[in-house]
């Protein structure tokens, strides 16, 4: 495995940032209509799910990309980027790439069933392919699907029929149509009615090919009475070319369901300068189809160039809530525009926003959201608190809250506060022995405590542990 | 030599020069008060002792057990054993009070970590003492906290670091009856051979729990009359006027 510089400050900051040097397919640059039909031939799919992406595909054609957001970043030339990369398959029967384990294994994922973590299911993807997914059989037994979207295709067309694209249709905006069309791997969770799922559901995407986009595609199902907790994270190389990742992530909850969806987002930021890093325009949606049923979205965000992305909750169904928990983390020359939809249709829906924003150095960080509350929903409440942290004076924080309320019963609640860490606290923290960046940390960290008592134990842990690195040399 | 210094010690905010050649010794064992009218400068006196990074020192010195520890850092100077009591506690939201005084412990553990158990032991014991309620220990770190509740957080923080030198500004004001019972019995509880202490107030009341063995009034800056014990009694009575006429007398 090729090294890059293991003591470079890069390296130091973000240990993610090698690549793995294996045979991999990759299709010639661009996009056309051929391309889409490569992609789901290489898929071997059905008639109809080609024909799926050919309609989004030309929908696309006639779509502009959104210049709405706080974001400012050059052209993307989509005639410059492959659409498939994907590792040399090994022959039948076969253990997986050595060099593809020893990469899973630098970046903490045990990839073999035996040393898999308990209490957590893993799917892999790898630029365009799933390369694993542990714990299926036990799943199986309590009727859970977990793989890849790819195999669901294959295997349980008529669920993926059922429900892909009902929550973020193809047309729903320009990065959603593209990923329709040349979406190329990502998890399915089905989870039966009456099923609690015994452990955490969890997707890697690593980004590891060069010029290379990464189109995620996940879609999660509980059905009555049931639960699920699922948690993705990323990781790329660093490079200095932008690369872009455009997922859509949908769930479905019906009645009584509940569906509780956590991102730890790591991606390369790109360097001090600003040159490389990802691209993550990103599409998730939730739908709380059914009455009393709950979706709730954790993010942590601390990778990514460029962030635009808005994880969102459609309530339709009575007594059915939304909930959205952030903390966003920008440095150096990071640019994010993040937050979140709630929308209110049914009656008796509740909504929480609870968002951080920490931005260092030069970044910018900004929150967007939107509370709706349609004509029908009455009793609909919503509590949002957004606050922003400056570290630094050359970084900037923005909050954009839009409330859009067609019911005079809705009870909207909405705070914002900015604030920088004092000097006062880092001197009270410091006079009791704590260091100087550890003080700090430990003011960042309570800032955040409200998000990060949502996440599963472990990943909380790590949680912090990555915007600590992160905010070294921000600091002081 | 004593094992607290400060000799001549001129500091100032920007172009405001708040003290103006302070000169005070304290040994561990003792206990000296120390009181002086508003604004004349024994918060800022606390502050450049532990190092505050926006007050100059413009002349003389603070040595700490023999050596000047002007160039340290605020962390620096805790660790070898100097401690300050705020008289304005500041609060750090969502930070609970058992993780912060792990971590401030932690910085003293030779090893860089101290053990859990015997950590979690001694905070709750700490707690009990002073009669503060164990559900405490998860609350962020004086966020909320009534003005008595963040002086108690100040002494357990005492309690748990051990220091060789503490500086009270103020732990008494706001504090009532109860509260300053409480607080005393801390302190007590600590005052050893090994740790020094100065006491900083307005009000005779505290050093009938904390007897002092010497007392120093600071007036614009400068430590303008010392005495013994009885001198608070004395001050009590005759006021600040009073001390000023001998001032200007001597000077
Ligand atoms: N940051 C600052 N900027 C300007 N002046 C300051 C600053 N800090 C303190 N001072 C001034 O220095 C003087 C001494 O203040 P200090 O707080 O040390 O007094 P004190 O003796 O502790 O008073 P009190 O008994 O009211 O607590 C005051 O005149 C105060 O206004
Ligand atoms: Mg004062």
């Amino acid at each position: 495995m090729p090294e890059f510089d293991t003591d470079s400050k890069l390296a130091q900051e973000y240990k993610y940032g090698f690549y793995t040097d294996i045979e991999q397919e990759t299709i010639p640059k661009g996009l056309s209509e051929d391309v889409v039909r490569i992609i789901s031939a290489k898929k071997e799919e059905p008639e109809w799910m080609l024909e799926w992406r050919l309609k989004a595909y030309r929908r696309w054609l006639k779509m502009s990309e959104p210049r709405w957001a706080y974001l400012d970043y050059p052209k993307i030339d989509y005639q410059d980027i492959h659409y498939f990369s994907a590792p040399k398959k090994q022959e039948e029967g076969q253990e997986m790439d050595p060099e593809l384990l020893k990469t899973f294994e630098r970046l903490g994922i045990p990839m073999n069933e035996r040393e898999a973590l308990s209490g957590v299911a893993m799917d892999v993807v790898f630029d365009s392919v799933s390369v694993g997914t542990t714990h299926t059989e036990l799943l199986e037994k309590e009727g859970i699907i977990f793989c890849s979207i790819s195999e669901a295709i294959q295997k349980h067309p008529d669920l993926v029929k059922q429900y892909l694209g009902t929550v973020v249709p193809p047309s729903d905006n320009f990065f959603a149509a593209l990923n329709s069309a040349v979406f190329t791997d990502g998890s399915f969770c089905f989870i039966p009615k009456g099923v609690r799922c015994p452990m955490e559901l969890s997707t890697y995407f690593r980004i590891n090919a060069a010029d290379t986009g990464q189109f995620e595609r996940t879609l999660i199902v509980c059905e009555d009475d049931a639960y699920c907790s699922y948690l993705e994270g990323c990781t790329a190389p660093a490079r200095d070319n932008n690369q872009l990742h455009a997922a859509v992530v949908e769930i479905v909850a019906l009645n009584n369901a509940e569906v509780k969806y956590s991102t730890v987002q790591n991606w390369y930021a790109g360097d001090e300068n600003g040159k490389g890093g990802i691209y993550n325009f990103v599409t998730k949606r939730g739908h709380c189809r059914g009455h009393h049923s709950k979706i709730s979205w954790t993010q942590v965000e601390v990778g990514a160039a460029i962030t635009w992305k808005y994880p969102s909750v459609v309530m339709e169904g009575d007594y059915s809530s939304g909930e959205f928990y952030s903390v966003a983390l920008t440095n150096k020359k990071m640019q994010a525009d993040t937050g979140t939809k709630m929308i209110h249709v049914g009656k008796n829906t509740s909504s929480t926003i609870v968002s951080k924003g920490i931005s260092a150095d030069q970044s910018s960080n900004n929150y967007r959201g939107l509370v709706q509350v349609n004509p029908g929903a009455d009793n609909a409440r919503n509590h949002s608190a957004c606050d922003s942290l400056l570290i630094g004076r050359e970084c900037s924080a923005n909050t954009f809250p839009y409330i859009e309320s067609e019911n005079a019963s809705a009870v909207l609640a909405h705070e914002a506060t900015t604030s920088s860490i004092s000097e006062e606290q880092l001197f009270y923290l410091r006079s009791r022995g704590i260091a100087e960046e550890d003080a700090a940390s430990l003011v960042v960290r309570g800032f955040c405590k409200d998000v990060f008592k949502q996440l599963p134990l472990e990943f909380s842990v790590e949680a912090i542990k990555l915007l600590e690195i992160k905010l070294e040399g921000s600091i002081g | 030599m004593a094992d607290l210094e400060i000799k001549n010690l001129h500091a100032q905010i920007g172009d405001v020069k708040i003290l103006k050649g302070v000169n005070l010794e304290i040994n561990k064992g003792e206990v000296h008060a120390l009181m002086g009218p508003n604004g004349s400068g024994k918060s800022t006196l606390s502050s450049v002792i532990m190092g505050h990074p926006d007050y100059e020192v413009t002349e003389g010195d603070i040595l700490f057990m023999g050596e000047s520890i002007l160039e340290m850092d605020p962390e620096e100077r805790a660790k070898a054993g100097v401690f300050l009591c705020f008289q304005y506690p500041v609060a750090v939201p969502g930070v609970s009070i058992s993780s912060f005084l792990k971590k401030a412990v932690d910085a003293r553990h030779p090893e860089g970590k101290a053990p859990s158990g015997p950590f979690l032991k001694e905070m709750r014991e700490n707690m009990a003492f002073l009669e503060m309620d164990a559900s405490f220990a998860n609350r962020g770190l004086n966020e909320g906290f009534s003005g008595g509740e963040k002086k108690r957080m100040e002494i357990l923080q005492m309690m748990m670091f051990k220091p060789g030198m503490v500086i009270m500004d103020e732990t008494d004001s706001g504090l009532d009856i109860d509260a300053l019972r409480i607080v005393s019995k801390g302190v007590n509880k600590m005052k050893n051979d090994d740790m020094g202490l100065l006491v900083i107030t307005h009000y005779e009341r505290i050093l009938t729990y904390i007897k002092p063995d010497h007392l120093h009034i600071l007036m614009e800056g400068r430590v303008v009359m010392s005495g013994g014990p009885d001198l608070v009694k004395e001050l009590e009575e005759k006021g600040y006027d009073w001390v000023r006429e001998q001032a200007a007398a001597t000077a």
